[in-house]
């Protein structure tokens, strides 16, 4: 199953639409590295709603993300994390240490927007 | 052999060690005489229950009403050989006379004293006749054994219900997450916690983080007074699941004895927001969420 990837303004989102298999999220994490970078996207948001579990992979892959974005010149936010997935998270000790989360897309756009309302010069 | 009068009733398990057919017609014979002597019995009961100053709570009218459905029901039991109509009555009965207070030792002391004034009721009628009164014991002990098991477990387990029930309200009730400002949420804590509440507290807390859409939250720990290595973890726990889903989480209220425990188990505290009072700890929420709040006059005393 493949994960949209949409472009809005300077950011990218990926949308995950249903459970995603390793190699889904591996693809994931390879076509959104590459994206930030053809797009010159200043940030990434990657809305995780859907995913009602989400294990050590998951959140290793999801980490990567972030981190290689970043070396690509990008935030990354991860959104929707659902109570239960954010509750045994933390009971299964799996962190997003220095990862930016939000509630959901919203949330998670006006944060981008304004971490890099200073930075960036915005227009198109 | 005697003739059995009952042919549908077969409970070979409460008059173990008697023959079937044999114990049963003792118990048919047993409990014609049971209900012969009903007014009888059941008044020397209620007598014996008054004179043992049980059921203190219960006027003597209720006690005799009472033991007349208890009586029935024992026949009853002792007749069908079936607990299923007697446990659901011990289970009503437990429901009704808990709440009056009505204790664990009392119930088990009624129930021992009709099985008493039964066998005393029995000894006077069979006790020219050695051999029968052998065999009627026979069969009624292990009956009425289990008759005094079924209804004092019945009444504990009901106890135990109402305990746990009581248990349930008082955990939903301490643990409210009020919403003080758009996005800002206040848990106060007040009481022990252990880890189970500690569990449902950080559930309580994520599902208002979620429902209320939550910036920051503020748990105020004024109100608890010690807290172990578990429960610290669990509060680490918390404010991290709350991260994910975008809350910033402020503790506030710590205690000298507290913050010692913290500091001597060695809770990672770089992750933790922590600020001295609830009043400062709001402050500095709404200072995040961007709130300013400003006086706008001297407060004068209401004319």
């Amino acid at each position: 199953m493949q994960v949209p990837i949409l472009k809005q303004g300077h950011f990218v989102i990926a949308s995950i639409q249903s459970a995603l298999t390793d190699d889904d999220l591996l693809q994931l994490r390879d076509a959104l590295v590459q994206q930030v970078g053809r797009y010159r996207s200043r940030g990434v948001i990657v809305d995780v709603t859907v995913l009602d579990v989400m294990d050590s992979f998951a959140v290793r892959t999801v980490r990567d993300i972030a981190h290689m974005t970043r070396l690509r010149g990008a935030e990354t936010v991860i959104v929707g994390i659902q109570p239960d997935v954010a509750f045994a998270m933390v009971q299964l000790g799996l962190k997003l240490e220095g990862i930016a989360c939000a509630l959901d897309l919203e949330e998670g756009l006006a944060y981008l927007d304004q971490k890099t309302k200073n930075s960036a010069r915005r227009g198109y | 052999m005697a003739k059995v009068k009952r042919p549908g009733v077969d409970e070979p398990d409460i008059v173990a060690g008697v023959g079937g057919a044999e114990s049963s017609a003792l118990l048919s014979e047993l409990v014609a005489h049971l209900r012969e002597q009903r007014t009888l019995l059941r008044e020397e009961w209620a007598r014996r229950i008054t004179e043992a100053k049980l059921l203190t709570a219960m006027s003597k009218d209720e006690i005799f009403a009472e033991a007349t459905s208890v009586y029935d029901n024992y026949v009853e039991a002792l007749e069908t050989g079936t607990f299923e109509a007697l446990q659901a009555y011990a289970r009503n009965l437990s429901e009704r006379i808990i709440p009056r207070g009505v204790e664990t030792h009392e119930v088990v002391g009624i129930v021992l004293l009709l099985r008493d004034v039964l066998a005393r009721s029995l000894f006077g009628k069979y006790q020219r006749d050695f051999e029968k009164l052998n065999r009627i014991l026979d069969a009624y002990e292990p009956a009425a054994n289990r008759i005094a098991n079924t209804v004092a477990v019945g009444f504990v387990q009901e106890r135990e219900r109402v305990i746990r029930q009581q248990q349930e309200a008082i955990r939903e009730l301490s643990t409210p997450v009020l919403q003080v400002r758009e996005r800002l949420l206040i848990l106060p804590i007040i009481g022990v916690i252990d880890t189970q509440r500690a569990r449902q507290l950080m559930e309580q807390l994520l599902r208002g983080i979620r429902t209320n859409r939550a910036k920051v939250v503020v748990i105020d720990i004024t109100g608890v007074a010690a807290m172990d290595a578990t429960v610290a973890n669990h509060l680490v726990q918390t404010v991290e699941a709350s991260r994910l889903l975008g809350a910033i989480v402020i503790v506030t209220g710590l205690s000298p004895e507290i913050a010692q425990t913290l500091v001597n188990i060695g809770v990672d505290l770089g992750k933790m927001n922590t600020v001295g009072d609830l009043q400062g700890g709001i402050e500095e929420a709404e200072r995040l969420l961007g709130y300013k709040v400003a006086q706008l006059s001297e407060a004068s005393p209401t004319a």
